[in-house]
């Protein structure tokens, strides 16, 4: 862990205290039964909201608390043990990114107060296909009068279902822009996905609807880096959430080890699982530096930024993946039951790792970005 | 550990003024020449004057209290030190002198030595004077290092050591020993070692260098004859030497955390630009050989986050200066990035990276060979990888034992 400040070390222990009571993994699995559309439970969010979550990257002059990444990325961390279902991270991370990097006064100042009370979810729409691919957008942004006429569809919307609004990624021309659009503006239609995580995402269709030109985000020119930049902080994000999920999964996995017996004795004294949880624990131990040096990299403005990002997200993937498939196979046959939790986490661990770019897509661009 | 911002400042300047009138600047950019662990290096002229000031001032033992010949610096001084010499382009070459002794044998002194052994070993041992080696492993006490069967008998004023050591690094060029011997054979195996300290130069001790797969090497055999031990050089209680031991070996860890702990043949080129040089770039500017890309990435970044991680646990265990639980996981992780360096750089290297000598192959490839070999050694030294696991596993995660049957 960090060395944290005082009042990181504070809304830490708030959030663990928090979430140990009011939103563990059985409220997960109880929003999963309910077989709800929305993905997260209203009241969750409401209490979020409350403890002034969505705030963390808001300016204090548009109702926020300002406390940066780092701070951003315990939570989440705190979120991910117990699989806690919100718009945080679409809205109040991605959301709230794109209008402190590319926002007018104007714009922060309509959009920021309500993604820190959370009463407004605004949510990037990116991606097209099956695979995260930015450098590819298809969706269209023609030239009206008064600014821009949107044709095209976006796939996988996080909180698609409950947004109040989306940043949609268009191509303009030859540049890419960032559009603030309204939910229920005219031609605008949404279907809700049913996933194996049992989040709140939806497929987007836009269908010549209107965008003022002092609704794009920063200027045409820079869309491009604009979008790069907020990719960045948002895969830092998830990177943060899946050091968590995969945490928990190891403190569950190494409580196991303790606990059951076979031939006599607690099977964590096998040497051949006591050798996979010291290599799983250093793993995440190595995990936990990328994470929280990228979160850092960030809040310090660093010249390496992209780079710490791709690093954070491909590594906190592979130990994810690892991580979550040894919770199933340690655990044995009460690991495949619906009835234990481990496969929550596997599903949400397969839905992380395609979120803002894979392992294999993060490879690819560290390796551009080191020059071969 | 408090750092007071003045204070920093104000060793800063004492540190600059005292390099600037004391590093020889003949000497600068010349680390490499007299950094070197493989051997004993001749100290002359600019070499030795440097090592002599280095020593009188204490500060190529920092940290350690003046007294006893140390700097008696606080760690954030020494961090400055090093910081300032590393600027001038100076060079501490004491610890590479005194073999075992700054790094481990010397840390152990201060914590568990009586205070004649203090005033008697390290003095000369932080000028640099003295070399020192381990007598650990056995011919049948590698890994199972408490089967050890070196044996010392008390003969009222001295011990008589009989038996044999191996891996003894150094131990053909050392003037002094740290050996674990057994001094009582009736009990349980780790209750019956202790930890003696001895001069080489005696009739009862031998050595004979071992060749490696590497070529040659500072290991050696060392055979103990009757060799003797001064009754006073008992480091820390009688059998309690396995604490003792291991509490030096948690010394040794910390000193193997970095990933690249032995020179490296591939001299200052980046992996990167090495490969962008053997293997060339498409006009997409991707490395030629698309597999080989993607695992260098990978490679990039698992050394980053090791560096990462080092540095994270460096700031955390600060104001705790004891030796943390978490150099089994440094130390594996260093193995791991090592050890896959040297496998990429042999294969960017194609029939390059098999040179053993000669004209034909550039002095870089040689020596990538040579670490690529000698580099298989770091998962075995220093308590093997499998060792650092069950470390792992039982200190830090609380696994029980193996009880033998299953």
């Amino acid at each position: 862990m960090a060395v944290l400040s005082e009042e990181q070390s504070i809304l830490k222990d708030q959030a663990t205290s928090w979430i140990n009571t009011n939103a563990p993994v059985s409220r997960f699995r109880a929003l999963r039964d309910s077989g709800s559309s929305l993905g997260y439970e209203p009241a969750t969010w409401q209490a979020m909201a409350e403890m002034g979550w969505p705030g963390i990257l808001v300016p204090e002059s548009h109702g926020g608390s300002d406390l940066g990444y780092l701070t951003f990325g315990l939570i989440l961390e705190e979120l991910g043990k117990h699989l806690t279902a919100s718009p945080l991270l679409a809205s109040a991370l991605v959301g709230a990114s794109a209008l402190r990097l590319g926002g007018s006064e104007v714009q922060q100042k309509t959009w920021l107060p309500g993604i820190a009370d959370g009463t407004t979810i605004l949510t990037l729409a990116i991606d097209e296909s099956s695979r995260h691919n930015p450098a590819e957008i298809k969706l269209r942004a023609d030239k009206s009068s008064n600014g821009y006429v949107l044709n095209g569809t976006k796939r996988f919307v996080m909180e698609g279902g409950s947004a109040t609004a989306f940043i949609v990624v268009a191509q303009a021309g030859t540049d890419v822009i960032l559009c603030l659009v309204n939910a229920q503006a005219a031609g605008i239609e949404r279907t809700v996905l049913s996933t194996t995580d049992s989040r709140g995402y939806a497929n987007v269709t836009f269908t010549n609807v209107d965008v003022a030109s002092g609704d794009v985000l920063g200027e045409a020119a820079s869309g491009r880096a604009l979008l790069d930049t907020l990719l960045d902080r948002a895969s830092a994000g998830v990177a943060a959430e899946m050091l968590g999920t995969a945490a928990q999964s190891f403190d569950m996995t190494l409580e196991y080890l303790k606990t059951r017996k076979q031939f006599g004795q607690v099977i964590g004294s096998f040497q051949a699982l006591g050798h996979r949880a010291a290599e799983l624990y250093s793993e995440m131990e190595l995990t936990r530096s990328a994470v929280e040096a990228a979160l850092q990299a960030i809040d310090a403005g660093a010249r390496d930024i992209p780079q710490m990002c791709s690093l954070a997200k491909c590594r906190s993937g592979a130990f994810l993946f690892r991580m979550s498939n040894q919770l199933i196979q340690i655990h044995g046959g009460i690991g495949m039951t619906d009835e234990f939790d481990a496969g929550f986490y596997l599903k949400r661990a397969r839905a992380l790792e395609t979120m803002f770019g894979n392992q294999a897509y993060h490879r690819d661009r560290f390796a551009r970005l080191s020059g071969f | 550990m408090s750092s007071n911002p003045a204070e920093s400042a104000d060793f800063r300047a004492e540190a600059k003024a005292w390099l600037a009138a004391n590093f020889p600047k003949s000497l600068v950019g010349k680390a490499s020449v007299y950094m070197n662990f493989e051997g004993e290096v001749a100290m002359a002229g600019d070499a030795l004057a440097w090592r002599q000031r280095l020593g009188e001032k204490g500060w190529g033992t920092p940290t350690w209290p003046a007294e006893y010949g140390g700097g008696g610096l606080t760690p954030t001084q020494a961090r400055i030190l090093q910081e300032e010499m590393a600027a001038v382009g100076a060079f501490n070459p004491i610890p590479m002198l005194a073999g075992m002794g700054v790094t481990m044998v010397g840390p152990t002194i201060l914590e568990y030595g009586t205070e004649d052994q203090k005033k008697r070993h390290l003095p000369a041992t932080a000028r640099g004077e003295v070399r020192w080696c381990l007598g650990y492993s056995e011919p049948n006490a590698g890994s199972d290092l408490a089967a050890l069967q070196t044996k010392a008998v008390d003969k009222g004023d001295y011990w008589e050591i009989n038996g044999q050591k191996v891996w003894t690094s150094g131990a053909d060029i050392s003037q002094w020993c740290g050996a674990l011997v057994r001094t009582d054979s009736n009990v349980a195996k780790r209750d019956g070692i202790s930890l003696v300290l001895l001069p080489m130069n005696q009739p009862g001790v031998r050595t004979r260098p071992i060749k490696l797969i590497s070529g040659s090497s500072p290991f050696c055999e060392t055979f103990f004859d009757n060799a003797r031990a001064d009754k006073r050089d008992l480091l820390g209680k009688l059998n309690d030497g396995w604490s003792v031991g291991k509490r030096l070996l948690q010394h040794e860890r910390a000193s193997q955390t970095g990933a690249s702990p032995m020179p490296s043949g591939s001299g200052g080129s980046s992996l990167a630009e090495m490969a962008k040089q053997y293997v060339g770039l498409n006009s997409r500017g991707e490395l030629n050989d698309p597999d080989l890309r993607l695992r260098l990435a990978q490679h990039l970044m698992d050394s980053k986050v090791h560096q990462l991680t080092l540095a994270r646990i460096t700031a955390e265990a600060r104001g705790n200066p004891k030796v943390t639980a978490a150099a089994s996981i440094l130390k594996n992780s260093a193995t791991n990035v090592a050890q896959t360096r040297s496998e990429l750089t042999l294969e960017i290297m194609g029939s390059g990276g098999l040179g053993w000598e000669g004209k034909e192959f550039s002095e870089d490839e040689i020596g990538a060979v040579q670490t690529w070999l000698f580099g298989k050694a770091m998962s075995i030294y220093g308590g093997s990888f499998e060792v650092q696991n069950n470390i792992i596993s039982k200190n830090i995660l609380g696994l029980p034992e193996t009880t033998q049957k299953g």
